[in-house]
């Protein structure tokens, strides 16, 4: 069997000698598509930097496709959506494919030149996020909803096997989201790329993902969208650390603000 | 108009190394401009007239050319840009200040060297604002070396420079060694300055680095445009600049300056006039919300 794309055994993190996360245990297999949500500074923007290897734990090991983190080479297995992807300066001058040429950047390496099979791959993942009527376009004249799909197609065009997103929908207006979430879902069931999702949207997210953990501090949950959609209240207050009121839903009635 | 330019030895130098700085500094300006750093090149040529001051107070006070002052600036203008990025690492919640801390330096140490040899007088001007006459057969053989070597490392980096201007988390991400490539960048722009000041001076290099590139940006779609364009448009200010600056008299870095502010106007009016045609850009900006 394939090793998973991520385990994590008993990591810790402290920052400014508290701690933002302890005792993480978890796998993320192969194919999955994983929500991973919890209350703002839970650590879940900490959790995806340290698998990213832009930070270290403090205690425990990180093994990434089975390898220890620490002598893990091949990062270009694992596309990175940010959550500030869309913060950047919008006046930048780069047309979309310059933007999507840059995820290949890593994988090339120093002293290498693009070259045709390079270009063709980075239309490629252009048609594949469906952005290829503004090829020539400037990034910063598009829509959040647009940037984001770039953003996908830069993080998918040096092949990942893993693609991490950071709260990728956060600008992109409601009816996108969808669209959005399709796509990824597309890819991860196509392409079979593993996708690990942060979000605060919970109800998008139930309905997509295969696998939900939620994550405040330590692991609260880990599960099934249909084990965390019966939660109680008095289950997510737990996590969440503060009272939590259940609004029910009903996806036939259309809301009313959006 | 052009003709005693490639007539007379002294001015086809200047001539020829102005082309070579219409390349190199819009080129470097074109990074510096999208990382939002347009007043490092201002610090860098402050310490660059220091390194100046300095070959020449070495060369009045003992009567030796121990380093020629293209090459004491240069030096100088390395060691500041080395000093700015482990500034800006040490200030990380504020980066600007760097700027402020070397460019003060520079010019204290340049207000040391000059009046401990008792002033340059014309020497000074020259440095200050440009010459046309001041650019000699061995300056502008090390300036086309410079150049050269400017380009080649340019090409090389492209892409990593890209990436990283425009992201650099995502870079850091994708394996980029943000800080080499950072410190990489600097010296580059710290050499690009010392080879530019004979032509354009100390007090107006950094206009040169950044206003053709403020007029391309406003009328070219991508990078690689913004960057071909800039040069364009330096080019024309530097030969327009030059040309005119030796008929009047007055100083090139003067009037190439103002060369690439009416540049600069001229694209802010075309830009203007195309919009008004096309209907506005807003109507752009809705058609692209309606298929997002």
């Amino acid at each position: 069997m394939k090793q998973p794309a991520v385990t994590m055994h008993n990591v810790e993190y402290t920052y400014d000698r508290s701690s933002v996360l302890r005792q993480i245990d978890f796998e993320l297999p192969r194919g999955s598509f994983m929500g991973l949500t919890g209350p703002n500074g839970g650590g879940k923007t900490t959790l995806i930097k340290l698998i990213l290897g832009l930070l270290k734990p403090d205690k425990g090991q990180i093994h990434l496709f089975g390898q220890p983190i620490q002598t893990f080479k091949d990062w270009t297995k694992i596309g990175f959506v940010s959550q500030k992807s869309n913060a950047f300066n919008k006046g930048f001058p780069a047309t979309v494919y310059e933007v999507v040429s840059m995820g290949l950047t890593g994988k090339l390496g120093y002293f290498k030149f693009f070259n045709k099979t390079h270009k063709e791959k980075i239309h490629t993942a252009i048609k594949s996020v469906g952005m290829e009527a503004y090829t020539n376009q400037n990034i910063g004249d598009l829509s959040g909803g647009q940037q984001q799909r770039v953003f996908i197609a830069r993080a998918l065009v040096s092949d990942p096997e893993l693609l991490i997103l950071d709260e990728p929908t956060v600008g992109v207006d409601a009816e996108n989201v969808d669209r959005f979430y399709d796509l990824l879902k597309k890819l991860n069931q196509e392409q079979g790329i593993t996708m690990l999702l942060v979000t605060h949207d919970t109800g998008t997210m139930t309905k997509h993902a295969t696998d939900i953990v939620c994550l405040n501090k330590t692991l609260h949950f880990h599960g099934e969208p249909d084990d965390y959609t019966s939660l109680t209240a008095t289950d997510l207050s737990k996590f969440y650390g503060y009272p939590v009121n259940l609004v029910e839903h009903d996806p036939d009635e259309k809301e009313e603000l959006s | 108009m052009i003709a005693d330019f490639l007539h007379y030895d002294f001015l086809r130098h200047t001539l020829y190394t102005g082309l070579l700085i219409g390349i190199i500094a819009p080129l470097l300006g074109s990074f510096i401009v999208v990382r939002r750093l347009s007043l490092l090149a201002d610090a860098l040529s402050h310490v660059t007239l220091a390194g100046i001051a300095f070959a020449l107070y070495i060369d009045k006070r003992w009567g030796i050319v121990a380093i020629s002052p293209l090459y004491g600036g240069m030096i100088f203008s390395v060691i500041g840009s080395v000093l700015i990025e482990k500034l800006r690492s040490v200030y990380r919640a504020f980066q600007e200040l760097a700027i402020p801390i070397i460019l003060s330096g520079g010019v204290g140490l340049s207000v040391i060297f000059i009046s401990l040899a008792n002033g340059f007088n014309t020497d000074l001007f020259n440095y200050l604002f440009g010459s046309v006459s001041a650019v000699s057969q061995t300056d502008f053989l090390s300036i086309l070396g410079i150049s050269i070597f400017i380009i080649i490392v340019i090409l090389l980096f492209y892409k990593e420079l890209i990436t990283l201007s425009f992201d650099e988390e995502h870079a850091t991400v994708s394996g980029i060694h943000a800080k080499w490539i950072h410190l990489l960048f600097i010296v580059l722009t710290a050499l690009v300055i010392a080879a530019s000041i004979r032509i354009v001076g100390v007090l107006l290099v950094s206009a040169l680095m950044t206003l053709p590139v403020a007029a391309a940006i406003r009328v070219s779609k991508g990078f690689k445009q913004m960057v071909i364009m800039s040069i364009i448009f330096g080019e024309f200010a530097v030969i327009i600049g030059l040309v005119t600056g030796y008929y009047l008299g007055i100083p090139p870095g003067g009037t190439i300056v103002l060369t690439a502010i009416f540049i600069l106007i001229a694209t802010l009016i075309y830009k203007r006039i195309r919009t008004a045609y096309k209907g506005g850009s807003s109507d752009e900006s809705t058609r692209s919300r309606q298929y997002a």
